[in-house]
């Protein structure tokens, strides 16, 4: 498995990122950790003239945690998410959600920035990004702007990204004290990605609930969330299997994936809930 | 493709190169370098048979280009022998504890478990299990490399505490046992 | 070593020989990544070879196009088969009395067949330019079940129209391969219209693979001056590979070499000859240079080497007290698009008439039928003795369905029929003689061990819970006692290609005491040089650490057949001890004329040779190895060195008693293995560390196939499971820990009473595994359900047997 030859650009800013993305146009990529596109360029169903190498941005790195808000930079590593002591207090859903993506070599390379970005519904951070109610923020030629998660995801592999834009950093609400977290993934083996996983924030009257690999895109689920929040764990239950669309791979058939979306949402809940005071 | 030029440090040498971009790491080092410690197993990064250190990570050489760790830190199972030649303490303890078969998988499970135990000198049967999963092994059935792992640990700890000496043979004596 | 005061058993410790935990030689190289392996070796020149494979399963191929490749800078030719059949070569023998396509002759007939070899100056131009190969396919009908292929208008082998015969028999359909019948069919029909019982049912073991770590590979390299062809490659049968590459390319055999290096695992994958062994053979022939092919793990899932693939009907008769009077079997065997299983000649279903496992089973008949689909070819034995898997599989499922007629204890049904110590050696149904066994012994120790009667309890309590709703888990109990057949074989009946499936080893012993040894086997990981050593230490009383042991290069080791099939020790293993005692008895001559007294009159002690009731008058090895070297000793020849050609007698029947306890989880399908019994019973240990080693991971590949690995095509013939993210191997995560325990019941027939033991752990592991699946759920109803038991498809079975509400 050989990937297809291309120019590599290790861009020191990110005005010189979007250049290059504007130069070369459809025929320019970025690569963050390289372990979802790297695969998909040796199996040649990724080619590209221009690599674009995220790494040397300072911009795009570092993991702040405020008061009320959680940064993280694009660039920062699934790793990284996990030995973060500040974060693991702030939203110890994130690091929960981080130990279950992929193998220890893969978290060392894997970022955050280009699990939420490159639109695989088999990533495990957009469905955790939408039920923490998470911001992107992207910089392109025309400036910044960003991005609701909850808005981001349009089908498997389109996001509202622009072909000639960056996803800098990811803004996360710190949840309120007494919020109760969660994260339920079922998956074959270490390495896999989820049959179904679940993340639920229950607490203070709120609820969000999303869901990953079970449709084109995560789904977050106002219903869900709602009926969650009001205390009706079958009406979230039934709203969320309403909102999937899983279809049938070597994981399963649809039917076992929607019973098992169901089970993984429930255990989700029942730990949240645990956890909520 | 135009070549680029790399420079990366490998087994605390320097070494220069010419590589297209595209090159993957593993190639780089096998071909070029002729390090062939590391291993080609899955090409999709599910194996770990290529597992080299950079820069104090655990990586998958296969699942990297060359040009992505251009002026970095490389560590291969070569660069974890003695400098005397005798064999390091996990490459000892794997052997001592028959942690390996067809040898194939061997590079990468103690390339990977040095950093496991860099990070977390005391770990677990269960740390072990859980942060050696990106190597696979189709010979051992894995509980003797988790011994062997865990047996490192415990002698690289006693190592670690001069007072002790004795105990370092003592282990050994052990171990050998 | 020398020293007197050493007591017998000091000096036998000494040599670290038979019995003991040597550590192994091999792992300094591999412990500092010094192993070398076929993609560690470079040539001066070396090109690299890389396959262009089809997309379809069934297609006509109309035309490829190399323009476009070949103007690629770097590539050195582009082969299709117009340029290997003036060479006779677009087509090659296959060890199962077929023929198969080297590249694609006029169609395909699987996914990922050979259809054009790029030649480069490396692996990435070779890439690039089979990327620009064209090649238009005209798509055919595809066939992926054997029982629609039996019944298809389409004809899969156009080459073999109007053919009736095949290489075992007459065909009764243009897909059809071969019947092979054992046994009394009219005699077991009879008995299964008389029985009191009768309990029937399908048992599908489903299409896997090897898998080792490494893939298939090799370096070929043509001397156009010398004229010698020099053959690297992950082989596990050189010598064999040899007599094929002579045969077949009508290269001289004196002018082949062909060597093995290390091989990073082998499990049945590389017994076979492949398509990329013969291209870079011609490619290093018509450029002149070495040629490089390594195959990449999707090559390797798609087109070297499945295993399995058997649907195997199954009668059982039994009186009502559970006294089995019978066994039927109809095998359906998928065999791909080409017959390319490794099985002896006479064998087209391999060992699968061992299927009266460890049951003394009066009367049995056995028939399969060969079926060619759109499917790979292989049907290796994935670390199992030619199909030995499939028929303890079969077996132990049957009497589980048994069990479940007679609403009796499997335990207890394999109890009352197991064949007795007694009856060793035993003459099967099927025709096979037993040569030794103590089942009853071994099954005992197993149940005891795991604590049977408390485990049943423990398990009635789960389902009274499970019932009042406190736990949505189950318990299931997974039992298996497997006999294996192994070591083949007596050339009398067992031979591949012609080739009588002897083997050999060759010892040297040096002047000063230590010595080489060469075998016709190729270790794979097993450790060879540690555990055969051993064997000669034993024998002959040298330190194992004072012996080399060197195989696989076939200009230098004596002929053999090879490591497969749990062959090494059964075969080439006794070989070396003929081979050592051959030494040792001239040793004993030379020893008696150093201490001036007749032959008869010393006698071996552990490490030398002492004068009989003198036993301070001795000499040892070491220094009987020096003076046939410095000696003119009258009668005898200088120089101390033996060979041994070994053609066993009989098989060895190796066995055990696995027991597995999983607790599964209905709503998920997830199943835990919360605790794994190994009893094997391998005769005589070599070296119990190795031993155990070999249990660990033949049980963790057990787990791996029944839990979950498979070959899985969809209807259109694509292969949807050809990455390591698909095709299930466990983690260290997933995979639990294993008991080991053992029993000694030595063969007979062999030297040392060794029965070999790499198999037995796979072959036992599979039903242990899926036995504890359907143990789980036998009080809810189930009976069978087929492998691969992943989280769907156990959910599948709580869902059938509506545990969902």
């Amino acid at each position: 498995m050989i990937p297809a030859g291309f120019e590599y650009h290790r861009p020191g800013d990110i005005a010189s990122a979007i250049g290059i993305l504007q130069q070369h146009g459809d025929e320019a990529r970025v690569i963050a950790g390289g372990h979802s596109l790297i695969p998909m360029m040796k199996l040649r169903m990724a080619e590209m003239g221009h690599l674009v190498d995220l790494q040397a941005i300072d911009e795009l790195k570092g993991i702040e945690v405020g008061a009320d808000t959680v940064s993280l930079g694009a660039m920062v590593t699934q790793h990284e998410l996990i030995t973060h002591d500040g974060l693991a207090s702030a939203i110890p859903l994130i690091r929960e959600a981080a130990l279950q993506i992929a193998d220890p070599q893969v978290r060392y390379m894997g970022t955050v920035g280009g699990n939420v970005a490159n639109g695989d519904p088999g990533n495990d951070m957009p469905g955790l990004m939408q039920c923490l109610n998470a911001t992107f923020d992207l910089s392109g030629p025309d400036g910044n702007r960003s991005v609701a998660a909850r808005d981001f995801y349009e089908a498997a592999y389109f996001t509202a990204r622009d072909d000639e834009e960056i996803l800098t950093r990811i803004s996360i609400p710190v949840p309120g004290a007494g919020v109760g977290q969660a994260y339920e993934k079922q998956k074959r083996k270490i390495g896999d990605y989820a049959t179904a996983a679940a993340a639920v924030m229950v607490g203070n009257g709120q609820a969000s609930v999303a869901m990953t690999n079970l449709a084109d895109t995560p789904i977050w689920s106002d219903a869900a969330s709602a009926a969650l929040a009001a205390g009706n764990v079958d009406a979230c239950v039934a709203a969320m299997l309403d909102a999937i669309d899983p279809v049938e791979d070597n994981r399963g058939p649809v039917e076992f994936k929607k019973h098992v979306a169901a089970v993984m949402l429930r255990r989700a809940i029942a730990r949240a809930q645990s956890r909520a005071s | 493709m135009s070549k680029m030029h790399v420079k990366l440090t490998v087994n605390g040498k320097q070494v220069e190169g010419l590589a297209e971009p595209r090159t993957l790491l593993i190639h780089f080092l096998r071909e070029d370098l002729k390090i062939t410690g590391p291993h080609i197993g899955c090409e999709t990064s599910h194996c770990g048979a290529c597992t080299v250190d950079i820069d104090g990570k655990s990586v998958k050489s296969c699942t990297t280009f060359v040009a992505q760790v251009n002026g970095a830190d490389v560590t291969t199972v070569e660069g974890l022998t003695n400098d005397d030649g005798s064999l390091g303490v996990l490459q000892e303890m794997f052997r001592e504890h028959h942690g390996l078969q067809c040898g194939f998988c061997t590079p990468g499970m103690i390339t990977r478990a040095h950093r496991l135990l860099q990070e977390n000198p005391n770990p677990s049967e269960e740390d072990i299990r859980f942060g050696m999963a990106g190597n696979l092994c189709r010979c051992t059935g894995y509980q003797n490399i988790v011994k062997a792992i865990s047996a490192s640990a415990d002698m690289l700890n006693a190592q670690n505490q001069p007072s002790s000496r004795e105990a370092v043979g003592q282990t050994k004596v052990e171990a050998a046992e | 070593m020398n020293d007197q005061t050493l007591t017998p058993e000091e000096r036998a410790a000494n040599l670290k020989g038979m019995g003991s935990s040597r550590k192994r030689v091999e792992d300094v190289r591999f412990t500092q990544g010094k192993g070398n392996y076929v993609d560690d070796i470079k040539l001066d020149g070396m090109l690299f070879g890389a396959f262009v494979r089809s997309p379809y399963a069934h297609a006509r191929v109309v035309n490829v196009n190399k323009d476009a490749a070949l103007a690629v800078p770097g590539v050195v030719a582009v082969l299709t088969a117009e340029d290997l059949s003036p060479l006779g070569l677009h087509w090659m023998p296959t060890l199962a009395g077929d023929k198969q396509m080297v590249l694609a002759d006029g169609k395909v007939l699987f996914q990922g067949q050979e259809v054009a070899y790029v030649v480069a100056e490396d692996r990435y131009i070779a890439a690039d330019a089979a990327e620009l190969v064209e090649v238009d396919y005209e798509e055919l009908p595809v066939l992926t079940d054997p029982f629609e292929a039996l019944k298809s208008d389409v004809v899969l082998r156009e080459d073999l129209e109007g053919q009736t015969e095949g290489a075992h028999g007459p065909r009764k359909h243009h897909n059809h391969i071969f019947t092979w019948e054992q046994g009394d069919k009219d005699a077991t029909e009879a008995i299964l219209a008389e029985a009191d019982v009768v309990a029937e049912e399908m048992i599908y073991y489903h299409r896997t693979h090897p898998c080792p770590l490494e893939t298939c590979g090799c370096v070929a390299s043509m001397d156009k001056v010398t004229g010698k062809l020099t053959l690297h490659g992950t082989f596990q049968a050189p010598h064999a590979i040899r007599t094929v590459v002579s045969l077949i390319s009508g290269i001289a055999e004196h002018n082949i070499r062909v060597i093995s290096p290390d091989i990073g695992g082998g499990f049945g994958n590389k017994v076979g000859a492949y398509a990329g062994y013969v291209c870079s053979v011609v490619a290093s022939i018509v450029t002149g240079r070495p040629v490089k092919w390594v195959e990449n793990r999707m090559e390797n899932l798609m087109s070297t080497a499945f295993a399995r693939d058997y649907w195997m009907q199954g009668k059982i008769a039994a009186t009502k007290d559970g006294k089995i009077t019978g066994l039927w079997c109809h095998t359906t065997a998928d065999h791909g698009g080409f017959d390319a299983c490794a099985d002896p000649t006479k064998f087209p279903a391999g060992f699968m008439n061992i299927c009266t496992g460890s049951y003394d089973i009066p009367t049995a008949y056995l028939a399969v039928d060969g079926v060619y689909t759109n499917k790979a070819p292989g049907g290796v034995a994935y670390r199992c003795s030619f199909r030995v898997t499939e028929a303890a599989y079969f077996i132990e499922r049957m009497i589980e369905v048994l069990a479940i007629k007679l609403n009796m204890d499997a335990a207890e049904l394999r109890r009352i029929n197991f064949i007795k110590a007694d009856q060793f050696p035993y003459q099967s149904a099927l025709g096979w003689e037993y040569d030794s066994g103590d089942y009853h012994t071994a099954w005992d120790k197993a149940l005891k061990a795991v604590d049977y009667e408390g485990l049943r309890a423990e398990q009635a309590q789960q389902i009274e819970d499970f019932k009042a709703g406190k736990t949505r888990k189950l318990l299931g109990i997974g039992l298996t006692h497997f006999t294996e057949i192994v070591g083949a074989g007596p050339v009398k009946n067992c031979d591949i290609l012609g080739l009588g499936m002897f083997d050999s080893c060759e010892i040297r012993i040096h002047p000063t005491g230590s010595a080489i040894a060469r075998l016709g086997t190729i270790s794979q990981g097993q450790g060879h040089a540690t555990t055969f050593a051993q064997i000669i230490a034993s024998e002959i009383g040298l330190p194992a650490d004072d012996i080399t042991l060197e195989e696989g290069d076939t200009d230098t080791a004596p002929y053999g057949l090879g490591t497969y099939g749990s062959r090494s020790t059964p075969v080439a293993g006794a070989a070396t001890a003929m081979a050592a005692r051959k030494i040792r008895a001239k040793a004993q001559m030379i020893a008696a004329y150093l201490l001036e007294v007749h032959d008869d009159d010393v006698e071996w002690d552990v490490d030398r040779f002492a004068v009989k009731g003198a036993p301070e008058r001795f000499k040892t090895m070491k220094e009987i190895a020096f003076a046939a070297y410095n000696q003119a000793i009258p009668g005898l020849e200088p120089g101390l060195e033996a060979v041994s050609y070994y053609d066993p007698p009989n098989m060895t029947y190796p066995f055990g008693a696995y027991i597995c306890v999983m607790e599964i989880d209905v709503d998920t399908g997830e199943w835990d293995v919360r605790k794994f019994y190994a009893l094997d019973d391998c005769g005589t240990r070599i070296n119990p560390m190795i031993i155990e080693g070999q249990v660990h991971g033949g049980v963790t590949e057990a787990l791996a196939i029944a839990m979950g690995q498979e070959i899985a095509y969809d209807e259109m013939g694509n292969v949807k499971t050809a990455t390591l993210m698909d095709f299930f191997i466990p983690t260290a995560w997933e995979t639990p820990n294993y008991t080991t325990d053992h029993t000694v019941t030595p063969s007979p027939h062999h030297p040392i009473g060794a029965k070999g033991v790499g198999e037995s752990p796979n072959v036992g592991g599979v039903p242990a595994f899926s036995n504890a699946v359907h143990d789980a759920f036998r009080p809810f109803g189930l009976v069978q359900s087929h492998m691969p038991h992943d989280h769907w498809r156990i959910w599948r079975i709580a869902n059938g047997l509506g545990m969902h509400g």
